[in-house]
């Protein structure tokens, strides 16, 4: 437990790793330089990034170095493939997507939809968040230019099978991208014997810092850049490269196969700790998402009858953070997409409240968020006008506006 | 997270009425579709003396709804049926020391709900005639629903003209985008009533929308004011809103300026509008950009005595 709490919004972002900020460091003052300069200054940068490079690379089990393209983050990354698809299949409208992306990605799919005559065929999950297979084959076609389908859901941890919707898109002859922010460091993965083409990682997400991420894209595919000027990331990527958060990735990124077991071993087994114990002392919750397949560091449950940011709030008085899908935390009205595709009903996808763990979780932690919960939940639930006498009432039937 | 003040706090964290009135005489139950909050409101009316003598309140909410209902509460018990009417959704927010722009509508939900027991109590019907969307300008409180009305109703076209009718987007103007996605939705559904031979077909009234023009003086420099030169800066700024504010059928004068705090008052059809603490609060995005500092714009009736 740190001086400022017990820190379980691990998929909004982690703490940076004090091993990591400890190899950025000398970037900022010592080697300041610009790598692309002739001097020593610029030649000692350079090193770092190709060290970065190759340890994103071993993180992804890439089979060539060059195939690591830096970004500034997920969202980048995101839009980077997505345009580069599209420009470099000019004839190709379609694009395929699912219901439950990350905004990155669905944000800009809408915009190509509106502004730039796209057709979109975003496919749909069950009520465990699952991909609706059968619609998915359905829309792949030759007009389909690529494909862009989340590895691990952020919200609820739900894991997509990666490889055979790849193999599927390749076999249409689709670009493959993957949003796999969620999943990297968490999932072991090998793109060198993989069918995906293109994959966005985001170094925020794995101790790194905010502002850093990658784009992985698979030798010989066709590749439009996004951002053009300067030849940094062989023109794929120009801007002077962000060299403190490059080997910031890069260090975070050999931590984070270090500690790969340890997150689906100890981190996995804090998180069903937690969910067994809530699911046992509150009555009226459920876990959301599909709980056999997903991340080990994730827990999502529905608290009925009660809303996400009132949690929220008393979560943080305990000195506990978690994260909320329901609409007063974001500043949209409407509660969280990926709850409404999955048909959770209004009143409970509004108390829908996730726990991201991560490697530095610990038992003790668990415990005392075991022991705050239920007294949260009664205390908003007897607030609500839903709830009485221990039991939901369905006597309550509000005049909606 | 959100910039709650400690009064919200205080009535979220430690509400003040909650739970079932069982003698309640007057019950209010209301919900928000589109955030899907809903709030229960009991109250016990005395019939002789038509006074509020108890209230209580359930909500299903955020930490601004659970605190609205409970600010209610406190507002209306001891006053008459008839007193109570008269509280607004703006004095919820007042008494809380505000709420942030996106959370007004939590407030609008208490007075409804008040509303819709006064009328259960008078045994009369209550129809609920609101809407809201999605909230598009901040500075104003402007939300989609409003904009729509607001092109639908007056056949409205270009982004200037919306900013003229809703004052949507005439502050910061970083909601453009927004307000022409609203815009072009509306004018896809109802094009045809606007002239449709002027512009090639599947385009009606599109290529009429067009981005303000820039305006022509430079950003404010940083060096510091005398205080006649910000008083200026203050009295031109107003000026350039009053055009949009007299289109409501209303106007702005500045009354007084003491240090951080600017007095206004808010004149015509704009005094007693459901829409004024929404308009003080474009004022004050307008003043604080205008000055490149922090300053608070009140009503003149909060002047100090003798000054």
């Amino acid at each position: 437990m740190t001086e400022q709490g017990i820190y379980l919004d691990n998929n909004a972002t982690t703490r940076v790793d004090p091993e990591v900020l400890a190899e950025m460091l000398p970037l900022f003052t010592e080697h300041f330089g610009n790598p692309s300069s002739m001097h020593g200054f610029g030649a000692a940068v350079g090193g770092k990034i190709e060290w970065a490079r190759k340890q994103v690379q071993a993180l992804l089990g890439a089979a060539h170095d060059s195939e690591i393209v830096f970004t500034s983050g997920g969202t980048e990354s995101d839009n980077t493939a997505i345009l580069s698809a599209l420009e470099a299949y000019p004839k190709k409208r379609s694009i395929v997507t699912s219901v439950v992306e990350h905004p990155a990605v669905l944000a800009l799919c809408d915009y190509l939809e509106k502004k730039r005559g796209y057709t979109v065929h975003r496919i749909g999950v069950d009520g465990q968040g699952n991909l609706d297979m059968g619609a998915y084959k359905a829309a792949l076609g030759p007009d389909v230019a690529i494909v862009s389908i989340m590895w691990a859901n952020n919200e609820t941890g739900t894991i997509f099978p990666i490889e055979e919707l790849a193999t599927l898109a390749k076999a249409a002859g689709a670009v493959f991208h993957t949003d796999a922010v969620q999943a990297v460091g968490k999932i072991p993965m090998k793109l060198a014997d993989s069918a995906v083409d293109m994959l966005s990682l985001s170094g925020h997400k794995l101790h790194a810092p905010k502002g850093i991420g990658a784009l992985y894209v698979k030798r010989g595919l066709r590749f439009r850049p996004m951002l053009r000027g300067g030849h940094q990331e062989r023109s794929r990527r120009a801007g002077t490269e962000n060299a403190p958060g490059i080997v910031g990735l890069g260090a975070a990124a050999q931590l984070a196969l270090l500690h790969m077991n340890d997150e689906n071993t100890r981190v996995k087994a804090l998180r069903d700790r937690l969910e067994k114990a809530i699911l046992a002392a509150v009555p009226a919750c459920f876990v959301t998402g599909n709980p056999a397949n997903r991340l080990p560091n994730t827990c999502n449950i529905a608290f009925e009858y009660i809303e996400g940011e009132a949690i929220l709030l008393l979560l943080n008085e305990a000195g506990i953070a978690a994260s909320s899908g329901s609409a007063c935390t974001s500043g949209s009205l409407e509660p969280s997409h990926v709850m409404r595709a999955m048909g959770v009903p209004y009143t409970a996808a509004h108390g829908a409240t996730r726990f991201s763990l991560s490697r530095e979780t610990t038992e003790a932690e668990i415990d005392h968020v075991i022991a705050v919960v239920p007294g949260i939940i009664a205390k908003l639930r007897s607030l609500s006008p839903y709830w009485s006498q221990g039991g939901a009432t369905k006597e309550f039937a509000p005049v909606y506006s | 997270m959100w910039n709650y003040t400690d009064k919200v706090k205080e009535h979220f964290f430690n509400p003040k009425n909650a739970g079932a009135l069982d003698e309640a005489n007057a019950v209010g139950e209301v919900g928000s579709i589109t955030c899907g909050d809903a709030l229960k409101l009991m109250m016990k009316v005395n019939p002789d003396t038509q006074v509020i003598e108890e209230a209580k309140f359930q909500t299903f909410g955020c930490g601004s709804a659970i605190a609205s209902s409970s600010a209610l509460t406190e507002m209306i018990i001891g006053k008459t049926v008839d007193e109570a009417l008269v509280v607004t959704n703006r004095d919820i927010a007042e008494y809380l020391g505000g709420l942030p722009p996106e959370k007004m509508h939590c407030s609008v939900m208490g007075a409804e709900a008040l509303r819709a027991a006064i009328a259960n109590y008078k045994g009369e019907a209550w129809v609920d005639d609101h809407e809201e969307g999605e909230l598009v300008c901040k500075c104003f409180g402007i939300d989609a629903a409003m904009i729509e009305r607001a092109v639908t109703v007056n056949s409205l076209t270009t982004l200037e003209e919306v900013t003229h009718y809703t004052k949507a987007g005439g502050s910061c103007q970083t909601c453009h985008e927004k307000i022409e996605e609203v815009l072009e939705a509306v004018l896809a559904k109802t094009g045809a009533l606007d002239k449709p031979k002027a512009h090639p077909p599947g385009t009606v009234g599109l290529d009429a929308i067009k981005p303000l023009a820039p305006k022509a003086e430079a950003p404010a420099a940083p060096a510091k004011l005398t205080n006649v030169q910000r008083m200026q800066k203050i009295m031109v700024a107003i000026e350039e809103l009053r055009p949009q504010i007299q289109r409501d059928g209303g106007d702005v004068e500045l009354v007084d300026i003491d240090g951080k705090d600017i007095y206004v008052r808010l004149t015509g059809a704009c005094s007693g509008c459901s829409q004024s603490a929404g308009t003080m609060m474009g004022v004050q995005a307008k003043l604080v950009e205008a000055l490149g500092e922090f300053v608070r714009v009140k009503p003149a009736s909060l002047l100090p005595a003798g000054a």
